[in-house]
Parts: C-alpha cells; sequence; structure tokens
C-alpha cells in the first residue's frame, strides 16, 4: 500500500477505536446512572424493581406524615389515588414539602415494599404539579374509571 | 399609551432587521458600496428602536404598570426598586427582549469597532447578525408579547416576582449569561461571512478571535454567577447540579472555549480552518439550543411543550433554519479551502487539536445526557432522568486530560517540538506538583485517588505556567524586562489557565473534603462539624419588606474561639404565601461556613443544615481570572496595529493563504 495511504487509514483505524470505547463508556455509563420513573400504582403491583435506584413520586397523602422525635427521620405516603407506598427519609425537607403536594423522591425500594428515599423534590412554585406526578394521577384516575365500568384490574 | 409605543418601536425595529439583513448583503454580492454603506446606520437604528422598547418595558414596572400582563405576572407594588428594575428580565418575555437588546447592542459595537474591516465583510457580518435579529424580533412579537395589555380589567396589583429572583444575584446574572449567549452570534456571523466570500484566511480568524473571547469571558461569568446564586439562593449549598438549565449555558461554553483555542491555530499557523468555522456554527446553534430549552417550556414538562407548542416549535424552527442553512453554506464553501502548512506528530497543533478533541467530547457528554430524557420523554418511551452520577463520571475524567495535556503543551512549539527536550522540559514542573499535591491532600485529610488527580492536575496547570513564564521572561536585561515584554494576549492566556486550575482545584476539594451535616436541633444545642462547633442560640421573628421571616442566630466557635455569628432565615412572602430558605454563609477565601434552617420538627426543634465547604470560592474566584484573562487578551496592542498595517498595505483584496506568513513562536 501507498505509504500516505497506509497512515491514514491508520489515522482513520485510531479514531474509529477512540470512538468505538467512547461511545461503549459512554454507553455503560449512562445504563449505570439511569433513574427510571415508577408510580405507586406499578410500585405496589410490583413492577419496579427492588433495590436499584429508581425515582417514584405522587401526592403525599394526607395525615400520613410521621416524625421520628429525635432524629431527622421522617415517614410518609405518597400516592396517586388509586394506590400509595409507603416512604422513609432522612434529612431536610424541602420548603415546598406538605401534605396534599406533588413530589418526586429517589431511591431504592426494599424487600418489604417501603421506598426509602434519599432525596426528595418538590419544586420552588405552589402551583407547580411535577410531570411525572400529573402523569401518573391521570394515569390513575382512569384506572379507576375504567374499574367502575366493570373491569376489575387496573391496567395500564 | 406607553407600552403602545414599545410594541411600535419593536415593530420598527424589526423592519430596520429585515433591511439590514437584506440590503448590506445584496450590496456586497453585487460589488455596490452605497448599498454596503447602509450597513452601520441600519444596526444604529435597530439599537435604538430596541433600546426603545426595553426603557418602555423598564418603565412600566418602575412605574408599577399592571395593566401590561407581563408586569402584573412579574412584579409588585411592593417590591422593592431594584428588583422592580431586574424583574423586566424575570419572566419570559421580558427576558427574550433583553436577549435581543444584547443582540442589537452586539450589533451595534461590531458595526463601530470593526472600522479597519474591508467593506464587504462588515455588510455581509453585519446582515447575518441582522437575519438572527429577524428571527428573534418575529419570535418576540409574535408569541412572546411583553408588552400585552389587560384591559379593561388592570388588576390591582401585581403578583410578584418569584421570590427565588429577588436576589443580587439575578439582577446581573442574566445580562452576563446572554451577553456572553448572544455574543457567540458574533463569531457566527463572522463565519457565515468568510464561508459566503470563501475567505477563511488568517485576517477572517484575527478578527474573530478578540469577538469570541469578550464572549467566552461573559459567558463564563455568568455561569459562575449562576452557580454561585444556586449556591446562597437554592438554599442548600450545592454549587452545580447538572440541571438542564445550567448544562444549557455550559454547552455553549465548552465549544467556545474549544472555538477561542482552534482559532489560535488558524490565526498563526492557518490550519484547522475548516473545522474551526464549524466550531463556530456549533457555538452559537448550542446558544440557541440553550435559549430553546430555557425558553421553549420544554424542561417543565415535554407535554406541556407539546400541548402549548407555538413558542418551542417557533424556537425549534429557528435553531433548524440556523443550522441547516450555516451547514449548507458549509458543504458547498468549506472544502474550497485549503491547507498547505505542514505540522509534526508532536507540535503545538497537535496539543491544540486534542484540546479540541476533548472539549467537544465533553459538549457531547453533557448534550448527550441532557438531551437523552427529552427525547425519551418526547417519542413516549419512557420516563427517566440521568443522575450527577453520569456527568461526575464522565466529565471529571475529561477535564483531568484536558488539565495534563494543557500542562504539556504549554512548553510546545508550533510545527515541531522535539519529544526529549519537551520530556525534559515536564520533569521538574512534573516532580513540583507532584510533591505539592500530595502535600495538599494531606493536607485536607486523607487520600483519595480522584482529590489527589483534581488537585494534581490543577497544581501541573499551575507550575507548569508559571514555569514556561520564567523561561519566557528570561532577559539579557533582567527578569523585570523580561517580564514587561511579554504581550497582553500572553498574559490573558497566563489568566485564563490559572483560572481553569483554581475552579478545578476549589470543585476538587470541596466535592471531596467538604463536610455537610443535617441535624435535629433545639435552642441551646451545639453541632459539631469537622473542626467547627455550631451553637444555635435561638430563634425568633422579623419583618421585611414583603415577607416574614423566622430569624435563627448561631455562634460557630473554632476549637473554642467565636469565628462568626450566623443568621439563617425561612422566609414566607405576603404576595404569593410563597416560603424560601435564605442560608447565611461565613465566607473565606479558605473556607466557607454555611448554616441553613430546615423545617420546624416540634414546637421548639428544628432540622438544620450545617456545611463546612474548603476552598468553594474557589470555583468562582477561577472563573473571574478566565473572564480576566479574555479581557486582558483582547486588550493586547496587536489587535490594532496589524490591522492599521494592514488597511495601508490594502488588504480589501481577498488572502487566499495567509497561514505561514503569522509564523511560528508569536507566542514567545
Amino acid at each position: 500500500m501507498h505509504p500516505i495511504r497506509k497512515k491514514r487509514l491508520t489515522i482513520v483505524l485510531f479514531l474509529l477505536v477512540g470512538l468505538g470505547v467512547a461511545v461503549a463508556l459512554t454507553t455503560y455509563a449512562l445504563r449505570q446512572n439511569i433513574n427510571l420513573f415508577y408510580d405507586p400504582s406499578q410500585i405496589s403491583a410490583g413492577e419496579a424493581p427492588v433495590d436499584v435506584r429508581i425515582r417514584a413520586g405522587g401526592m403525599v397523602e394526607e395525615g400520613s406524615v410521621v416524625r421520628a422525635p429525635d432524629s431527622l427521620t421522617v415517614e410518609f405516603r405518597v400516592t396517586d389515588f388509586s394506590a400509595s407506598v409507603p416512604v422513609e427519609y432522612t434529612g431536610i425537607l424541602p420548603d415546598l414539602f406538605a401534605e396534599g403536594q406533588g413530589v418526586v423522591a429517589m431511591g431504592r425500594l426494599d424487600t418489604n415494599g417501603r421506598f426509602v428515599a434519599d432525596q426528595v423534590l418538590a419544586k420552588h412554585d405552589e402551583n407547580y404539579m411535577p410531570p411525572e406526578v400529573a402523569d401518573a394521577l391521570e394515569k390513575a384516575s382512569k384506572g379507576q374509571n375504567k374499574a367502575s365500568a366493570n373491569t376489575n384490574t387496573v391496567s395500564y | 399609551m406607553y407600552p403602545e409605543l414599545g410594541q411600535l418601536a419593536l415593530i420598527l425595529a424589526l423592519l430596520l432587521a429585515v433591511l439590514l439583513s437584506v440590503v448590506p448583503l445584496a450590496g456586497s454580492l453585487t460589488d455596490r458600496g452605497n448599498l454596503q454603506a447602509f450597513a452601520r446606520p441600519l444596526a444604529a437604528g435597530m439599537f435604538v428602536f430596541i433600546g426603545l422598547a426595553f426603557a418602555v418595558l423598564t418603565r412600566a414596572f418602575v412605574t408599577d404598570d399592571f395593566s401590561v400582563a407581563y408586569v402584573a405576572n412579574n412584579s409588585n407594588s411592593m417590591l422593592p426598586w431594584y428588583f422592580k428594575f431586574s424583574a423586566v428580565w424575570g419572566g419570559h418575555e421580558g427576558s427574550l427582549l433583553l436577549w435581543i437588546l444584547m443582540l442589537a447592542g452586539w450589533t451595534l459595537a461590531v458595526a463601530i469597532f470593526s472600522r479597519r474591516l474591508p467593506s464587504v465583510m462588515i455588510s455581509q457580518v453585519l446582515s447575518v447578525l441582522g437575519m438572527i435579529s429577524v428571527g428573534f424580533l418575529l419570535f418576540i412579537i409574535i408569541t412572546s408579547n411583553p408588552f400585552d395589555r389587560l384591559l379593561p380589567n388592570v388588576p390591582a396589583d401585581g403578583a410578584d416576582l418569584n421570590p427565588l429572583l429577588q436576589d443580587m444575584g439575578l439582577i446581573i446574572h442574566p445580562p452576563l449569561l446572554y451577553m456572553g449567549y448572544v455574543g457567540f452570534a458574533v463569531a457566527f456571523a463572522f463565519a457565515i461571512a468568510a464561508l459566503i466570500n470563501g475567505r477563511l484566511d488568517a485576517a477572517w480568524a484575527r478578527w474573530s478571535r478578540p469577538w469570541t473571547t469578550v464572549a467566552w469571558a461573559f459567558l463564563s461569568l455568568g455561569i459562575a454567577l449562576g452557580s454561585w446564586w444556586a449556591y446562597y439562593e437554592l438554599g442548600w449549598g450545592g454549587w452545580w447540579f447538572w440541571d438542564p438549565v445550567e448544562n444549557a449555558s455550559l454547552l455553549p461554553w465548552l465549544s467556545g472555549t474549544a472555538l477561542m483555542h482552534s482559532l489560535a491555530v488558524t490565526e498563526k499557523r492557518g490550519v484547522f480552518k475548516s473545522w474551526t468555522v464549524l466550531l463556530a456554527i456549533v457555538t452559537f446553534a448550542l446558544s440557541l439550543l440553550g435559549t430553546f430549552l430555557v425558553r421553549s417550556g420544554v424542561l417543565t414538562s415535554v407535554h406541556a411543550f407539546a400541548s402549548d407548542p407555538e413558542r418551542g416549535t417557533f424556537l425549534l424552527a429557528l435553531l433548524a433554519i440556523t443550522v441547516i442553512a450555516s451547514l449548507a453554506l458549509y458543504a458547498f464553501r468549506a472544502p474550497v479551502v485549503h491547507v498547505r502548512s505542514r505540522y509534526g506528530p508532536l507540535s503545538r497543533e497537535i496539543f491544540l487539536l486534542l484540546n479540541n478533541v476533548l472539549l467537544v467530547s465533553a459538549t457531547l457528554l453533557v448534550a448527550v445526557g441532557t438531551l437523552y430524557p427529552l427525547v425519551l420523554d418526547f417519542l413516549e418511551m419512557g420516563k427517566l432522568s440521568i443522575g450527577e452520577p453520569f456527568f461526575n463520571l464522565t466529565f471529571s475524567p475529561l477535564a483531568v486530560a484536558t488539565g495534563l495535556l494543557l500542562g504539556a503543551g504549554i512548553f510546545s512549539r508550533w510545527k515541531k517540538t522535539d519529544g526529549g527536550w519537551l520530556a525534559r522540559k515536564l520533569l521538574w514542573p512534573l516532580a513540583v506538583s507532584l510533591i505539592a499535591s500530595t502535600a495538599v491532600v494531606i493536607g485536607y485529610g486523607g487520600f483519595k485517588p480522584w482529590a489527589f488527580l483534581g488537585v494534581f492536575t490543577a497544581m501541573w496547570v499551575v507550575v507548569a505556567t508559571f514555569w514556561d513564564l520564567w523561561d519566557k521572561s528570561s532577559s539579557r536585561k533582567g527578569r523585570i524586562h523580561g517580564l514587561r515584554r511579554q504581550s497582553r494576549s500572553y498574559y490573558g492566556m497566563v489568566l485564563g489557565h490559572l483560572g481553569l486550575a483554581i475552579t478545578m482545584a476549589g470543585a476538587t476539594v470541596v466535592s471531596n473534603y467538604g463536610i455537610e451535616r443535617d441535624v435535629r436541633m433545639v435552642p441551646g444545642d451545639v453541632a459539631t462539624v469537622g473542626d467547627y462547633q455550631f451553637v444555635f442560640k435561638d430563634i425568633g421573628e422579623r419583618r421585611g419588606a414583603n415577607f416574614t421571616a423566622q430569624y435563627g442566630s448561631f455562634d460557630v466557635m473554632l476549637d473554642g474561639e467565636p469565628v462568626a455569628e450566623l443568621h439563617p432565615e425561612k422566609r414566607q412572602y405576603s404576595v404569593g404565601m410563597s416560603v424560601m430558605t435564605e442560608a447565611d454563609i461565613d465566607a473565606g477565601l479558605f473556607r466557607d461556613i454555611f448554616v441553613a434552617i430546615g423545617e420546624r420538627i416540634s414546637d421548639d426543634a428544628w432540622a438544620i443544615r450545617l456545611q463546612y465547604k474548603p476552598l468553594v470560592r474557589w470555583l468562582w474566584l477561577g472563573a473571574i481570572f478566565m473572564a480576566a484573562g479574555g479581557f486582558l487578551a483582547i486588550s493586547d496592542r496587536r489587535y490594532r496595529i496589524r490591522e492599521r498595517a494592514e488597511e495601508k498595505a490594502g488588504i480589501g483584496a481577498p488572502v487566499t493563504d495567509a497561514g505561514p506568513a503569522h509564523s511560528a513562536g508569536a507566542v514567545s
């Protein structure tokens, strides 16, 4: 082969290999760090994986917030009005956290079906509803309508 | 009456912008000087009318004219006067108007400061800027009119400015950020004009450089200010969240940094021309993408965007037109450019090429992480978020690699560098920075691989930069003479690189050695964070202009000695009934002490966040260094003197390849 072509070929191969490695590493990193969203119905139906970092969201159930007397641990239930999931969190809650407010929590589901959150988000706007939560509520209310129309399973 | 005047001014500005985008360009293509001569007056006229519209909107805010819907939504009669002023850009419509004002300002600046440019070039550059103005003026007039009225039902008072935005940082953050964003439009316009002319030469690169550098310097400051604001105002002490809004500003900064460096190569050596043009286009496209992300509502919810698509679609169309048109032009014109200059496998060119590869990779990574969830959601393929770990994991190695390469690249020569010589050159700086960074890391309380790598990289950049300065300033007439002989653009580079190192050091140390504790405290309690003791003295009420606050008092002690008294607040704003956490910070060059009040747990117990943040200020100090370097570099005499010399030589005629003329070692 012509030496210049050979040189070019080496460069191209080098670039391709480099690019391949970069894409592979990025995809790997991406896979490790994607947090899927599950709504309370999906979680109580057992669709969410256990001990994988996921996001969960819904409305904080009225009267469900219980504080530990001597630490920052707080327990509450998150609901989409067709199912609800117990959440445990230790730390400072956002300013807009309140019963009846939409929240999104990051964390892991333990084997008892309890969601152990390491982060709770509520946006800085009292009219704001996290889009996932709005979606989940909408889906749940549709499910309930279906249920009242003589379908006993809540399906998505 | 006045709001209608503002509206009229916008429409007139649009007409002028249309003329600006057509007349001078036509003049340049048909070689008619009288048409080209319209470019500067039209640019000035556009600026005047947009400035007028902006003044009218400001007046509406200051005089509490709640008949204007935008004012009613974003202001309140109880708002302090300076926030009424900054509330002008507190919402969507006003911030777009600010965007356009900046664009008009840049256009005017190009018109004023480019007197020495050939008339053909300047008319094309201004025409391209005019086209961008047309796009955004249409956008604001059609979809986001800030002068819409609420008649006849004028509200008695406004809905108030979002309390988050009632802050000094927010008065200057958007203008700085937009200066940067929009400034890349100038580099873009120069690139397009060069493509139209088919003259991608060293002169073009030299004209683009100062504009790109200024825009980049503003953007650096804007991003840093945003990060600082998030740190103290969002209440919880984080300084970068890899939030899409932040990423939107980081994207053009990364590619803009690449652009600055490749422009340097194009100017000095006449190579990388096509690449540089492409980067200029990409950087501006990323600025537009950022504007789209932040302004279309697509981030709050893709579906909110889909249900009210007017604004988003318009911006997306603007982005698409810009990208497609400029890439088409690029495809037609770029191959014309030929490269004759040669450089070896170990040359400054190669180092800067690798710098570009790394920066572009970082840009791609951030873009993927930001856009991937949006695209999936839009295609109804699931809801997911990409967490901070992804960005930290992928971005940090690239940042480290960039820094390591920088330290070596400083010593490299254009065309060819002897490998053995470079290795010997690097030996001492390597040894010094290894020892120094080990000492720093151990001093901060323990060896951690990532912390060491980050600190080492920063140290390496600093040592190499000063080593090079020492080498270059050696002179028979003495050190002082040698130091004074260096150009301002060289010192600009030194400052910029030191700034990068400072930011890197700050980011590394605060992420690895910062301490954060959330505790439950009752007045009288003492909590320990690192070496510091926090005494919670009491908490009471305080009234502000438009809020009431729970006002806490803390004493901070170090080894029994009082260090600071801090008063964090929990504010309740009376108009929107929204709650805000105001942290209190004892700031220092080497550490911040941070206290924020969380929620009330019981009658007397509160959740309190206490933090020790070593070197956190360095994050933003570094950005100030970078920006100062940028401003210093463009004040260099050579930008003026060479232009004058060229003017005398009659450089109006196209130069086909001026690369080797500006030969090696021009930096030294």
